[in-house]
């Protein structure tokens, strides 16, 4: 060591032997910070048991559970895998997914909600410790003692208002400087104003000061603040989570070797490998290998496609059958997935037009507030001939009128509804999404995905002969074909066994062949087979030269999907469905849930086009969509939801995401949304009701500080009761 | 009324200690996890020894 070869200015050796082996340890490669996703933890016992298990495993240098969060979060040696730490928590008994730890990162803390608490603190500190000294000066305090009173109070105040105003402060003078008028002007001027008068009054030994309002308004307010901020974090992280969810990796392909590697670095030129079930990661051309692709994602059309060589692919289809390389022709924001973006950005612009009532309130009563202090300090100026009466005035005025109740009003409703909706199972994105959710009369569906989930489902099973579905099933089962699955999945359901079929081979992009008693069976696409191809999705089963027989598929309709339809019917809602489907499959569809209206093979601008045509009709149309091809239309519509299981686009380009795969929550929101907006509603006239009663007195020079302080802190609080009678 | 030079300071001391108390709180991450450390405090896994 070099404490014992050379004498150290140190009295201890290990003082500096210790930072140079931190700097050692900086040197190597940074520990592995990964994040799981752990849905199904309810208790202490599974937090204990995983995080014994993670700890235990000896490259783990820690490892955390957060059971609000339901997610672990470890720290483990470098070349330890996430696919390792999934195996090891699946191994417990727990479901587990892989987090993109890079997609969490940027929101670890949120350091926008603290400072707000931090803020919301002080203001609560300070104000209940200028009540109380107020409480005496109301009580009778006098002289001396009254003004001794109100020095303390004010050297509370100042430092905690210039503290804890901030936000204000800062959203005013942004607004100011816009030329525009906010809900934080008029706050910004009733607190300057208070303590610019009150310290007037004080230097001149006055009775009345406003210490005790200034401080009470500005923790209200903050109280509304943080709660709205808390509400649209939590709505936030959730659906960071969803897209953490999808790690984005590919297989690349160079000089022969595959590795593993980020979306994000990939070239133009790229050889990529998608395996049968991946799903292609960027735009580009088949090199190598014959298979199906499922492009229902970005088109809504359930039937696979055949993919061979030569063929472009675009990003978000998926691979069935074989093993495709493909040479990257655009990447990354290029890819027409990203472009897709445009096409949203345009159909968005439409949007912004809802003012939400927040805002609507605002523009009434900012300008309302400041005319009628402004009149009153006039009024009283011209009658007193007395700058500090009438400035008193105008300061009782801008305090007793001030949007404590408003500034309460909404977010605390909606606090209330989303975490209703959320324990449903329903994730509000956008902080108006429920005001426009309530104003909704027109539904429109995406069938495949949507209202459907995508998996087909057998449907002429009873009409086949028995040797048939015996020598298709044996066909069937060696295939991850979703056709193939869905064959053997009923067929083994209905009892029937596999016959015996020799060389049973799979065919890529084709079908399934084997041979029975020398004949040749075959099971697949109808030109493979010789069939005539039908409108709706279908398999193709020949048996030696006898005529083909068709087994038909329908997708399997999404549980809760005729609830959420008799709901909305019940409550008055026309509904539309809208797919880039096949007029046949969109029609049995819509037959199946009695849904009058339907539109097939829409593509992507048509939809977008119908929901603006809906929208110029003067109709408020919710968009449930899930697929690229929603995208444009779920922005176009008034408002839009998609489930979870949607791409990453949907779902940004949506308002509300449903995170079961249920769909009945969706006429229930409907009501909580309109229930919601009755509060909000109700909200404004009780603040407006304690306007009413308290304004004049405050023109008539009658409000005294206990009065400001009684109308405040009653009406804050009858709003937040208000709104937690949310059902 | 001297009184109050005295009981001013000390209950605005005890305000400013919980003040504090609540900063220390936030910064320390402990309001990540309510549900969790709920939970927590009942698991007996480091009764015998501290958790290292």
């Amino acid at each position: 060591m070099t404490a014992t070869m050379r004498p150290t200015p140190s009295a201890c050796p290990a003082c500096s032997a210790a930072p140079a082996a931190e700097a050692l340890a900086a040197r190597e490669l940074p520990n592995a910070q990964i994040a799981l996703s752990l849905p199904t933890i309810h208790c202490s016992a599974c937090i204990s048991k995983i995080e014994r298990a993670l700890n235990d495993h000896p490259q783990v240098n820690s490892a955390r559970v957060n059971l609000t969060l339901k997610r672990a979060s470890i720290d483990a040696a470098p070349e330890v895998t996430a696919e390792e730490m999934r195996a090891l928590v699946e191994g417990l008994g727990y479901e587990a997914h892989e987090l993109d730890a890079g997609t969490l990162n940027a929101t670890a803390t949120d350091k926008a909600g603290r400072d707000l608490l931090m803020r919301l603190a002080v203001a609560g500190f300070a104000s209940m410790n200028v009540m109380l000294l107020s409480v005496s000066v109301w009580s009778g305090a006098e002289d001396a003692t009254r003004d001794m009173f109100h020095w303390i109070s004010a050297a509370i105040t100042l430092p905690a208002i210039a503290f804890s105003g901030v936000p204000f402060f800062r959203n005013a003078w942004a607004a100011l400087r816009n030329g525009r008028l906010n809900m934080d002007v008029p706050i910004v001027l009733a607190i300057v104003l208070a303590i610019v008068t009150s310290l007037w009054e004080t230097m001149l030994s006055g009775a009345h000061a406003y210490f005790d309002a200034a401080l009470a308004l500005t923790f209200f307010l903050l109280a509304g603040r943080y709660l709205d901020h808390r509400t649209r974090a939590i709505a936030r992280s959730a659906a960071e989570e969803l897209t953490a969810l999808e790690v984005p990796r590919a297989t690349r392909v160079r000089d022969g070797v595959e590795e593993v590697v980020n979306v994000a670095d990939l070239a133009v030129g790229d050889l990529i490998l998608v395996r049968p079930g991946g799903r292609m990661p960027v735009d580009g051309e088949i090199v190598q290998g014959t298979s199906e692709i499922d492009r229902s994602l970005l088109t809504g059309e359930t039937l696979p496609v055949f993919a061979g060589e030569g063929q472009a692919v675009s990003a978000g289809e998926v691979n069935l059958t074989g093993p495709l390389i493909i040479r990257a022709s655009a990447v990354g924001a290029e890819t027409s997935l990203h472009r897709m973006a445009d096409l949203v950005a345009i159909a968005e612009s439409g949007r912004s037009r809802y003012t939400s009532l927040a805002d609507k309130a605002a523009k009434l009563y900012a300008p309302g507030v400041h005319i009628l202090s402004g009149l009153s300090f006039i009024g009283w100026y011209l009658y007193t001939w007395d700058m500090r009466t009438a400035l008193n005035i105008a300061a009782a005025v801008l305090i007793i009128t001030c949007p404590c109740a408003l500034g309460l009003a909404v977010p605390a409703v909606t606090t209330a509804a989303s975490g209703r909706l959320f324990r449903r199972g329903m994730l509000i994105k956008h902080e108006t999404a429920l005001e426009r959710l309530a104003q909704v009369d027109t539904v429109v569906f995406d069938k495949t995905g949507t209202l459907t989930t995508g998996t087909p489902h057998l449907t002429n099973l009873d009409a086949l002969p028995r040797d048939a579905v015996e020598t298709a099933l044996a066909l069937a089962q060696g295939s991850s074909h979703p056709l193939a699955q869905a064959t053997t999945k009923a067929a083994r359901a209905a009892g029937y066994a596999a016959a015996e079929v020799a060389d049973v081979t799979e065919v890529p992009g084709y079908g399934t062949k084997g041979l029975i008693a020398g004949e040749e069976v075959r099971l697949g696409r109808a030109s493979w087979t010789g069939a005539e191809g039908l409108a709706q999705t279908a398999t193709y089963l020949k048996i030696g030269d006898a005529a083909p027989l068709a087994l038909t598929f329908t997708d399997a309709l999404r549980p809760g999907a005729e609830e959420a339809m008799q709901a909305l019917v019940k409550g008055g809602k026309r509904v539309i469905l809208m797919s880039g489907d096949t007029t046949p499959a969109v029609e049995a569809l819509a037959q199946r849930l009695g849904i009058p209206q339907w539109m097939a093979e829409a593509l992507p601008a048509d939809k977008a086009a119908r929901v603006e045509a809906l929208r110029a009709e003067g109709a408020h149309v919710l968009m449930v969509g899930d697929g690229l091809n929603d995208t444009a239309a779920l922005a176009a519509a008034h408002v839009s939801i998609s489930p979870a299981t949607a791409l990453d686009a949907a779902r940004v380009a949506s308002d509300i995401v449903l995170l079961g795969n249920d769909l009945s929550p969706i006429g229930a929101a409907c009501e909580t949304a309109k229930s919601a907006t009755r509060r909000i509603r109700e909200n404004f006239r009780i603040a407006t009701v304690y306007n009413i009663i308290a304004v004049p007195l405050a023109v008539a020079g009658l409000a005294t500080p206990l009065i400001a302080a009684l109308a405040m802190s009653l009406s804050s609080i009858t709003v937040s009761l208000n709104a937690l009678r949310l059902r | 009324m001297n009184i109050l030079t005295y009981l001013i300071p000390i209950s605005l001391i005890l305000g400013g200690v919980g003040l504090v108390a609540f900063v220390y709180t936030v910064r320390s991450n402990q309001y990540d996890d309510p549900e969790g450390d709920a939970r927590r405090i009942l698991s007996d896994d480091w009764d015998d020894h501290p958790k290292p």
